[in-house]
């Protein structure tokens, strides 16, 4: 039994029903693991991720900047801005909202960044569902195209403070 | 203090037990109920502030009850009853005496005031961080201490672990290899060490900023060390459930691996492969780059996944074994539908394979890709992933075992066998509806650690999918049932350990 030493030779070999098994996790796991690089090779939805430093206050001053330079509007406080094709966007996570509420053109690409100034967010891209961690002192660099048109909502998913369930922003594809 | 020599007879399988080691057992067994208790309280307030329709508890209060759930379930409960069953594996199986009981004690000691300092931190309100306390988020520096002890104190638990493996093989109390379940708790307390180190290096100096020494510390590495520490701390779970799995078997039905090779092999994959798994916590951090992503998720993760595929057919086929010896060989299924379902410990440990199985581990291994990562990171799916793994897998497993713990070791006749045979069935309902619900409302994007998903107070005005708020009520109500089985669990182990009749000594009866 399990609960007592087992005989003395146990090394023995693993009987058919067992080594047909294996044999087959061993594959499954082989199938797997080829997926997942493969799947950045043929697949169309990597997160085109670029790890970057960034001090907070920098990244508030930049995003300020961007703020100041494209701005069109404001919105339940917030400013709303639009910015060129192919330009940098800066997306910032603040206890508790996300500034700005930005406006953007459907098949235009956008160098996203994405950082917080204070804790950690978690940026939820609502009805599609793409989440990443928004950590202060690091910059989330992505490749966006936005493929279709509509009123998409970023809800904050890591634990921010009292006042996390109320942190919510905006983008517009248009 | 008792003679650490004074050893009993179990008269059912005719193991010693010693004296100092029951009493250990004892006391952190029992204290690991006190905290199940306070974290299942927690459970049910946080379940029914998550039903709409309920909305029970104030957002502040909600998120210290969170922190409160997730420390008091995940880290006291589960690691006082791993300390429990390091003792029992080490000394009882093996026949032998505890090394240094008294330092065993001073760990109990230990873990005991840590544990006591962060709940007192807590629900004071001052340290409402999660368990998972991401800086720059910052917690009571006492709250820091606190868990600083009490890994202190586990740490010492595995050294007395490995000590009574030594005393025990110096001693010649057992003869050969290690039985299968000491050689799989034997597993897991080395990946305790492991753990409880990254446990060091990440709270040590996040103390140390919390009371000013240390003025910057990095989000991002806080997140690698910790998750160093909070996944392979999963891993110590993991193992140490499924060694409960091969003795709640050996213990129903009499089973006896197939291959001790095969098991023992699937254990040593465990140990070398899980702790790499640890990074698929930071799939979408800005830090890691995808290649190295890529390298991290592909082949590592899976030799762990292996081990478990290997354990999954292990067990039920010694079971099966088992049985067909018994004469129950009719058909394909017989040994089955014949096995002890009226125990709690066969439903316990099949119930807890399948929930561990098919909900835990097949959403971890989905939700353990890149791409997929992205749609399911810091969702309640998430949540729902690791109650299907650590409550309707491991918490399962280890009430299941409780039921022969109490007769075997404390030697009282369980209080309400009824009811504890009912506990796994229900509790496995339970959990297995609130894991559901959970992954429902997380896949269309319903987030972790949050106190309204009807979002009355955000700033820009936003509604789910009304199919979220079904989900959400699904869990709710899987979580009365599994409150219940909870609730039931306490009230059986409580009753049986302080007021059930005490069993002669040679009395061999379990149930
Ligand atoms: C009666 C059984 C239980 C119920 C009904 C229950 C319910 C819940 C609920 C509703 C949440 C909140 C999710 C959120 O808002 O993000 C939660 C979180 C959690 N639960 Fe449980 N739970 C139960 C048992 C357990 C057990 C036994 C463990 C551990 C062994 C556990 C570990 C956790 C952890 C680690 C969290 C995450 C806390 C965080 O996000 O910081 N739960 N649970
Ligand atoms: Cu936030
Ligand atoms: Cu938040």
């Amino acid at each position: 039994m399990s609960i007592t030493s087992p005989e003395k030779y146990w090394w023995k070999p693993a009987d058919l029903q067992e080594k047909v098994w294996i044999t087959i996790a061993i594959l499954w796991c082989l199938v797997l693991s080829v997926m997942m690089p493969l799947w950045h090779i043929i697949g169309t939805q990597n997160p085109s991720l670029e790890p970057m430093k960034i001090r907070t206050d920098d990244y508030r001053a930049v995003s300020d900047a961007f703020i100041e330079k494209y701005k069109v509007g404001e919105e339940s406080g917030i400013p709303v801005v639009e910015p060129p094709a192919n330009s940098d966007v800066y997306l910032r996570a603040q206890m508790w909202n996300w500034t700005p509420i930005l406006k953007l053109k459907k098949g235009v690409n956008y160098k996203f960044h994405i950082s917080s100034t204070d804790l950690m967010h978690g940026f939820s891209l609502m009805p599609i569902v793409m989440n990443f961690q928004i950590v202060p002192g690091h910059d989330n660099i992505l490749n966006i195209t936005p493929t279709e048109a509509g009123t998409f909502h970023i809800l904050c998913n890591e634990f921010c403070g009292i006042g996390h369930h109320t942190m919510i922003g905006k983008i517009i594809v248009i | 203090m008792s003679n650490e020599l004074e050893f009993r007879t179990c008269p059912i399988t005719g193991k010693k037990v010693f004296k100092a080691t029951q009493n250990l057992i004892w006391i952190n067994a029992v204290t690991a109920v006190v905290f199940i208790l306070i974290g299942g309280i927690m459970a049910f307030l946080i379940a029914m502030t998550r039903w709409p329709a309920v909305h029970l508890l104030p957002a502040e209060m909600f998120y210290r009850f969170l922190t409160a759930h997730g420390l008091n379930m995940l880290i006291f409960w589960i690691v006082f009853f791993e300390i429990a069953g390091l003792y029992f594996g080490a000394s009882v199986l093996l026949n032998s005496r505890l090394a240094a009981p008294r330092v065993a004690w001073f760990a109990y000691i230990l873990m005991l005031v840590g544990a006591i300092l962060v709940n007192i931190m807590v629900f004071t309100g001052k340290a409402t961080v999660m368990f998972s306390s991401y800086v720059p988020l910052k917690a009571d520096p006492i709250y820091y201490l606190g868990i600083i002890l009490f890994a202190v104190g586990a740490l010492i638990g595995c050294g007395i672990f490995f000590g009574t493996l030594a005393v025990a093989k110096a001693e010649k109390t057992y003869e050969g290899s290690l039985p299968l379940v000491t050689f799989g708790l034997s597993a897991a307390a080395i990946i305790a060490v492991y753990t409880l180190a990254c446990g060091a290096i990440i709270y040590i100096p996040t103390f140390l900023w919390s009371i000013g020494i240390i003025e910057n510390l990095d989000g991002a590495m806080y997140r690698l060390i910790f998750w160093g520490l909070g996944h392979s701390s999963q891993q110590i779970n993991v193992t140490a459930m499924v060694s409960i799995w091969y003795l709640l078997g050996a213990l129903t039905v009499g089973a006896t691996p197939v291959n001790e090779k095969v098991c023992r092999t699937a254990f040593v994959l465990y140990i070398l492969f899980i702790n790499l798994a640890a990074e698929h916590h930071l799939l979408t951090d800005p830090t890691l780059s995808p290649a190295h992503k890529i390298v991290n998720t592909s082949y590592m993760m899976y030799l762990a996944v292996l081990a478990s595929m290997i354990h999954a057919l292990a067990i039920p086929m010694a079971a099966e074994v088992a049985q067909r010896k018994k004469g129950f060989t009719k058909g394909m299924f017989e040994w089955l539908s014949k096995a002890p379902w009226g125990e709690p410990g066969f439903p316990a440990m099949i119930f807890s394979l399948i929930i561990f199985g098919f909900i835990g581990g097949i959403t971890g291994v989905v939700y353990g890709t890149e791409q997929l990562s992205i749609k399911s990171h810091n969702t309640w799916a998430l949540t729902g992933h690791f109650h299907g793994t650590v409550v309707g897998g491991t918490t399962l497993a280890f009430m299941g075992l409780t039921y022969y713990v109490i007769p075997l070791i404390f030697r009282r006749e369980l209080i309400g066998k009824k009811w504890a045979t009912a506990q796994p069935y229900i509790f496995a309902i339970g959990i297995t509806l609130l894991a559901i619900g959970m992954g429902g409302a997380g896949t269309l994007g319903s987030p972790r650690r949050h106190w309204d998903v009807t979002f009355a107070d955000a700033i820009i005005p936003f509604s789910f999918d009304p199919a979220v708020i079904l989900f959400t009520t699904l869990a709710a109500i899987g979580a009365l049932i599994a409150v219940t089985g909870g609730a039931i669990y306490v009230g059986v182990s409580v009753l049986s350990v302080f007021f059930g009749r005490k069993m002669a000594p040679n009395e061999a009866k379990i149930l």
